[in-house]
């Protein structure tokens, strides 16, 4: 067979083999293809960039094309300058509802206020918030504020609307119709002015100002005694001794917060072992007479005829009234006249004869220019109720054509609201500027709604020369407008109210002050309190002698009835806020309710049980509901009481016919508004219904976990009431902390938090807790779940009743375990507040029980709580001596369906509340007091970033800084320099003692023990 | 001295032969369901779908479905779990102690002890997870390598204790109940045909029935034994652990270990007694469980109610020697407070009424037994209650004190159970030899008088 020998070749270089060949060969793709042309430019793209750049486009064309989620945060296109996602601003602004005012700080994260803070740069607040105050940043959110301008019901447009108003109120102005502007008290000068210039323009215009709790009686007073009608201010941190007849001055008497100052008086120290003394002389037992060192509760039909003991015992000359004897008024008597010019008497009446009195007691003791200052008045209440009284007459009888209702809600809240219903009807033209239509607004043909406060410019005075700002802290949530800008519109003045207030004050209040600086720090205060010179009054002894003769006799044999108002839900207008609905009043603990309080001789008495429901009439008022009866210890015999401020109808979801109004029941007599009705009728009508209570068991059984002494045995022993668990061992009886099996297993070299609460300066007013409830992020669980026994508060005011102790028994507990039913007897009650949180037990015994450690110690001493963790076995909460572990029952973040009255977390709007800085637990985890860790975290951070340590006083939990009496005080157990170590280390060592100490759970928070002044 | 023991009564009566045992029992698995039966089924499934839309609802929408508070954390729901663990107890008793001791009279009884056994340890378990705020993450209470980290769970905590001995407790009950029916399943395999000879050949793991495997299965059940007898004590030791290592008066009492055990199998030999009774009618089974058998157990339930009688006033002794006044006050609300009828319930129905088993004629009543036995149950569950809820309703700080009253879905997973329990035991009663069978042959002819 012949061999192939073929060669088969491309070209004549493969035949040849030639070395360029060979070279080339080996490489597939030769050169020539791959590079780019070195020549041209680096940049240009050559055929492979060109078909990805069209592949590319094709495939992103072709997305592009499909739909893309829309996603509804949209991100800022410029970033403002001054919002940094994370780190939260803080503005200083007022708030003012009515009189009640405070200055405050407003913290806002990403745009949005979620937390209120006291401002302490204003010496009227001194940084003080009430629950109120508190609570206002969740109405913010309030789903069901209008949400734009409303002409007979329905969506108007501002324009629309504002042409048709100026064209009537020109029309009506013309006519020389009646126009009326009903306002509650204005505190805001520049509003003042905006109403003027209002006036200026259509003269038939007049400002009536009333208030829905009523202070008339005491500027009347004082115009009759000394020719000023002015609420003056009171020092109550300058008073030795205090008197009160019915006057709730550290819950809401007046408008004023006067607990910080009457707190100073309260606090002990190794270096200051002095207190004041209270006397409360009352018909209900109020945060006051709580408070009190000595109580006397009376009949409100006899009153007037203590106020006159009071005066014939302290003064030569004598008016003529009936004598009545009470060992207690004996006391104050001396008390006061031994503390002459350092004293204070008041009285909650709304009763010109009451107050002249008060006025003459005060000036027999000297007390005008020390802790009483006509001079230097506060104008809280501003109220004019004979004025509003013509107002009513005038509108029933149809000589009113033109009416504008300026944070103002007559038709709920005044005692002639059906008058104002009726003649509503009769008015040409009705105009609102409530955020909602509420009892009034709902009748008026225009609802031209305002801002919240926390998006309006404003200022208020709430003291003569003492000034503060408003300004926005979020860009108006709805289309609404703020009040006194639609009133300058009308007026014909186009200015924005921004530039008008800023005008105003450059003009009349700043006098060359900085403008900035007074709206970063939020006050201006100018004024200097002038001090009182000598007063001299004019007093008709025997007119006032015959005007409470005829009002008081101590002969009544019928009930009387007080209507009172709470701390959490005032005089009703913030009732669609579920915080503050679901905030237990301070005495009885009850939520979501108002309720007749009555004696328990009263009730055993008619044989009424705690829940029955009785029907009341006040002469030929009735109240529109049956009220559940509350059996309150302290009630005066022969008197009953309800809260004002429910059964509102038009509130909202949230507060729409919670409780009754009791405001149907207020009474005018001699022009002044009465909120005490003598021989009330009670009627049982024989139904149930349950009061929703967050305690129930009243008594402290004795057991040390309030432990007690008069201020004469401080003196002598400042461990005096204290209570020292020993524990058996072979080696003796040591104390419980000697005992120990965990041998170093918790160490806090670096900080070590806790906290150290003053029961003595504790008054139990509850705004820490809805302080906490704000920070943390804490739901609102309903009526149904209180009365389950199921609220979240992370902190509560344990309030227990005791009658007073025998002297001699001081410190000695557990004798015969205390009474288990509530005193019958309630002349000598006693009460005391305890705040109880999570304890941050070192030895805790919550810890060691969880199956899955979900709650853990820190190396700073707190018990922390995993949420992600927990399963939700509840045997921490069962094995908490302190029960303050709450639990998920539910699925409260999302629970819109069953339950819409938890707004804060139930709809898109009231979520922008939330603390981004704290997680919203899911269903079935345990929750408690995490002594606000975001915040430790923050400081610690913000201290790390600066390279320091953490100094005293820049981290403070959100109950400690709501307390407006300093109660509370958080800090580094580990830092002896701490106020916190101060307080319990030094201060007050013998003071402080662990709640259950015999436990030996070595908690991180301390009590001071609660100090009376019974025995001086 | 030479002494002759007297000659023993016979254990199984009626003079029954090997095949006859075979055939009582057989018939009732090979038979065509009874009515009674039928209605029984029907029942327990009602209540089965009753409970488990309570409990579905309680899963759903959460514990809060339960009357539970921020005060009383467990009550049904832990009553209910100890309950069933407790009355678990008898069938691990009776199989493992009681062979150890060689009391042969166990045999008629150990099979349906040790399914009541394992279906009320099921029970119970249904509570471990029920009562959980998050079932679905019931999981991490085992020690489970995770994607955490260093993540682990809390060998400090009782509950953790619980999940380990609950969880031994029904493998080893599950696995000692399986192994003793093997043999049995065999008979019935010889006996069937067609797909029920396949199901039961596969259930008997084609047992052969040789001489070796005879002995391995006498080995396996002595070991088991074995395993078992720690169990009886250290199961309601720990689960008695929950509330003696916690701080709550009425909790923290070392008494409880033994006093746990002894009303364990007080109330587990009372369920015993009232599922026997019944069985024993229904499958005409008076020659397998005679008297004397109900005698001998009504003679421990005399023991063990005592033993418990024992235990409450030492409680309430200690609780006043001790000088503790949150102790003191635990056990005076207890006896005195709101919850007075509880304790009464129990005190009545635990200590007084088995004290009749004193009398000869009580004991050896079917009808005084069938009573009593059910007494003792709703005792055993009123002292948990009692344990538990009243315990918890009153402690430290007055303030915070509370009542508990349960809701439907308290009571209707309370009735889950129940249905669960009983369709189980319907299920067995029906598919499975309800008396060991190989067991009961091994002791036909115990008495001399036979052997002759």
């Amino acid at each position: 067979m012949k061999e192939k020998n073929k060669v088969f070749w491309k070209g004549v270089e493969e035949l040849h083999n030639e070395p360029e060949f060979i070279k080339n060969n080996l490489n597939e793709f030769p050169a020539s293809v791959l590079a780019k042309d070195e020549a041209s430019d680096e940049s240009a793209p050559d055929r492979r960039d060109f078909l990805k750049l069209v592949g590319f486009s094709v495939a992103a064309a072709t997305l592009a094309a499909c739909e893309a989620p829309v996603k509804k945060a949209i991100p800022y296109l410029n970033k403002p300058e001054e919002i940094e996602p994370g780190i939260a601003n803080w503005y200083a602004t007022t708030f003012a509802e009515g009189g009640d005012y405070a200055s405050i700080l407003v913290k806002t994260r990403e745009g949005r206020p979620i937390k209120i803070e006291g401002n302490k740069l204003s010496s009227v607040t001194g940084g003080a918030t009430s629950a109120r105050v508190q609570a206002s940043v969740l109405s913010l959110y309030d789903t069901e504020r209008l949400k734009g301008v409303q002409s007979a019901g329905k969506a108007s447009s501002w324009e629309v609307a504002d042409a048709a108003i100026v064209d009537r109120l020109s029309k009506i102005s013309q006519e020389g119709g009646a126009i009326r502007i009903v306002s509650s008290t204005i505190l805001s000068p520049t509003t003042l002015k905006a109403i003027a210039e209002f006036k200026a323009k259509y003269p038939t215009t007049e400002h009536v100002v009333y208030d829905a709790i009523s202070s008339s009686a005491i500027s009347k007073a004082n115009a009759a005694s000394f020719g000023k009608a002015v609420i003056p201010s009171y020092r109550f941190d300058k008073a030795d001794t205090i008197v009160s007849f019915g006057a709730d001055f550290l819950c809401t008497w007046g408008a004023g917060d006067y607990s910080a100052d009457f707190a100073k008086t309260r606090k002990l120290s190794k270096n200051k072992k002095t207190m004041s003394r209270l006397y409360a002389f009352e018909s209900n037992l109020s945060l006051t007479g709580s408070n009190a060192d000595f109580r006397a509760p009376i009949k409100l039909s006899q009153e007037g005829l203590f106020v006159a003991e009071l005066y014939n015992r302290l003064t030569s000359a004598r008016i003529n009234t009936e004598a009545v004897k009470n060992d207690i008024l004996d006391k104050a008597v001396i008390d006061l006249l031994a503390s002459k010019g350092k004293s204070i008497v008041v009285s909650g009446s709304n009763d010109v004869n009451v107050q002249i009195l008060i006025n003459e007691i005060n000036l027999a003791l000297g007390n005008y220019g020390t802790t009483i200052n006509l001079n230097s008045p506060v104008n809280y209440r501003l109220g004019d109720d004979e004025k509003m009284n013509q107002f009513v007459d005038d509108l029933k009888g149809g000589k009113v054509a033109a009416v504008i209702f300026y944070a103002a809600n007559p038709a709920y809240d005044h005692p002639k609201a059906e008058d104002i219903k009726a003649g509503l009807k009769q008015t040409k033209l009705s105009i609102s500027f409530a955020d909602r239509a509420d009892e009034t607004a709902s009748l008026v043909e225009y609802i031209t709604p305002d801002h919240h406060y926390l998006e309006s410019w404003n200022d208020a005075e709430p003291k003569a020369g003492f000034y503060s700002l408003a300004q926005p802290t979020i860009s108006p949530l709805f289309k609404t407008r703020q009040a006194q800008e639609s009133l300058l519109k009308w007026s014909g003045n186009n200015t924005d109210y921004y530039t008008y207030l800023k005008n105003n004050w450059g003009s009349s209040i700043l006098n060359g002050g900085s403008w900035d600086k007074a709206l970063h720090d939020g006050v201006y205060e100018s004024g200097v309190a002038s001090v009182e010179s000598a007063v001299s009054s004019t007093f008709n002894t025997s007119a006032v002698a015959e005007n409470i003769s005829k009002v008081y006799t101590s002969a009544s044999k019928g009930i009387d009835l007080k209507l009172y108002e709470k701390v959490g839900i005032g005089s009703g207008v913030q009732a669609n806020n579920p915080w503050l609905q679901e905030l237990p009043d301070p005495i009885s603990k009850a939520t979501w309710d108002n309720y007749l309080a009555v004696s328990k001789k009263y009730a055993d008495d008619n044989k009424l049980k705690e829940g029955d429901l009785v029907e009341i009439k006040v002469g030929n008022k009735k109240l529109a509901k049956a009220v559940p009866v509350l059996i309150q210890p302290g009630q005066a015999p022969g008197t009953a009481s309800l809260a004002l401020g429910y059964g509102r109808e038009k509130a909202g979801k949230v507060g729409t016919g919670v409780g009754a109004n009791a405001f149907a029941l207020a009474t005018i007599q001699d022009g002044l508004v009465q909120y005490s009705a003598f021989n009330v009728t009670i009627t049982p009508t024989g139904g149930f219904s349950q009061i929703a209570q967050t305690q129930t068991h009243h008594t402290i059984m004795n057991r040390p976990i309030i432990q007690d002494a008069t201020l004469k045995e401080y003196k002598a022993n400042p461990a005096a009431g204290r209570f020292f668990p020993t524990v058996t061992t072979p080696d003796g009886k040591v104390a419980p902390a000697k005992v120990d099996i965990w041998k170093d297993q918790h160490v806090q070299p670096n900080h070590k938090w806790g906290m150290s609460i003053d029961l003595n300066t504790c008054l139990g007013c509850g705004a820490c807790v809805i302080a906490c409830q704000a920070e943390n992020n804490v739901p609102v669980v309903g009526k149904k779940e209180v009365i389950n026994r199921r609220e979240m508060h992370w902190i509560r005011i344990d309030r227990y009743y005791s009658s007073a102790a025998e002297p001699k028994e001081t410190g000695v507990y557990f004798k015969g375990e205390g009474d288990l039913e509530l005193p019958d007897q309630t002349e000598n009650l006693e009460v005391t507040f305890q705040p109880m949180m999570c304890q941050h037990c070192n030895h805790a015994p919550c810890e060691s029980v969880c199956p899955v450690a979900a709650t853990t110690h820190s190396t700073e001493g707190l018990n922390q709580m995993t949420y992600n963790r927990c399963v939700g076995t509840r045997y921490c909460a069962n094995n908490c001596p302190y029960k303050v572990r709450r639990f998920n029952w539910f699925k409260y973040f999302d629970n819109g369906e069953v339950f819409d009255k938890n707004t804060s977390m139930n709809t898109a709007l009231g979520r922008m509340v939330l603390n981004p800085d704290v997680t919203v637990r899911s269903r079935g985890v345990m929750e408690k007091c995490s002594m606000c860790v975001q915040r430790i975290q923050e400081g610690k951070l913000t201290a790390k970033k600066e390279k320091r340590k953490v100094k005293d006083g820049e981290i403070n939990v959100a109950c400690a800084a709501a307390c407006a009496t300093g109660a509370i005080t958080f800090g580094d157990q580990n830092d002896p320099e701490s106020q916190v170590s101060l307080e319990n280390d030094d201060l007050n060592k013998e003071r402080a003692y662990a709640v259950l100490e015999e436990l030996n759970v070595q908690p991180n928070i301390f009590y001071l023990t609660k100090i009376r002044n019974t025995q001086a | 001295m030479h002494v002759t023991s007297s000659v023993r009564p016979p254990l199984v009566t009626g003079g029954k032969k090997y095949e006859d045992v075979t055939q009582d029992i057989c018939k009732q698995v090979e038979g065509a369901p009874s009515t009674a039966w039928k209605i029984a089924f029907t029942f327990s499934l009602v209540i089965l779908f009753y409970g488990g839309y309570c409990l579905w609802t309680t899963w759903y929408e959460g514990i809060g479905m339960w009357g539970l508070n921020k005060t009383i954390g467990w009550s049904w729901d832990i009553t209910n779990f100890v309950w069933w663990v407790g009355i678990g107890h008898a069938g691990t008793l009776i199989s493992a102690i009681l062979l150890l001791f060689r009391q042969k009279w166990r045999t008629s009884i150990n099979r349906a002890a040790e399914a009541m056994t394992i279906f009320a340890v099921l029970c119970a378990a249904t509570f471990i997870i029920a009562h959980m705020g998050r079932p679905w993450l019931g999981y991490w209470v085992l020690p489970l390598p995770n994607a955490f980290g260093s993540l682990w769970v809390n060998f400090n905590s009782a509950l953790m204790w619980d999940v380990f001995a609950i969880s031994t407790y029904f493998t080893v009950s599950l696995v000692f109940w399986y192994v003793g029916l093997i043999p049995d399943f065999a008979t019935i395999r010889e006996r069937a045909t067609g797909i029920r000879r396949k199901i039961y050949g596969a259930l008997s793991f084609n047992w052969d029935g040789s001489a070796k495997t005879w002995s391995r299965y006498e080995a396996v059940s002595l070991v088991l034994a074995g395993v078992s007898t720690p169990l009886v004590l250290s199961v309601h030791t720990i689960v008695s652990m929950d509330f003696a290592t916690s701080i709550i008066p009425g909790w923290h009492t070392t008494i409880f270990p033994p006093y746990f055990v002894a009303g364990a199998i007080f109330s587990g030999f009372a369920m015993v007694l009232t599922l026997m009774l019944v069985t024993r009618v229904l499958y005409n089974l008076e020659d397998y469980i005679t008297i004397e058998h109900i005698e001998s157990m009504n003679k421990v339930i005399l023991t063990t109610g005592s033993i418990v009688g024992v235990a409450y006033l030492t409680e309430f002794f200690i609780a006043w020697y001790s000088g503790v006044y949150y102790e003191a006050f635990a056990f005076q609300n207890r006896a005195f407070g709101p919850y007075w009828w509880a304790y009464a319930s129990m005190m009545t129905c635990n200590v007084i009424t088995p004290q009749l088993f004193w009398f000869r004629k009580v004991r050896r009543s079917l009808m005084w037994t069938f009573i009593l036995s059910i007494i003792v149950n709703i005792g055993m569950w009123f002292e948990r209650f009692v344990i538990i809820c009243t315990s918890l309703h009153r402690d430290f700080l007055p303030s915070s004190w509370a009542m508990f009253s349960p809701t439907m879905y308290d009571v209707g997973d309370y009735l889950f159970t129940f249905g669960f329990f009983f369709t189980c035991f319907l299920l067995f009663a029906k598919y499975f030899p309800v008396i060991n069978m190989a067991e009961v042959k091994a002791i036909i002819k115990s008495s001399s008088e036979h052997k002759k």
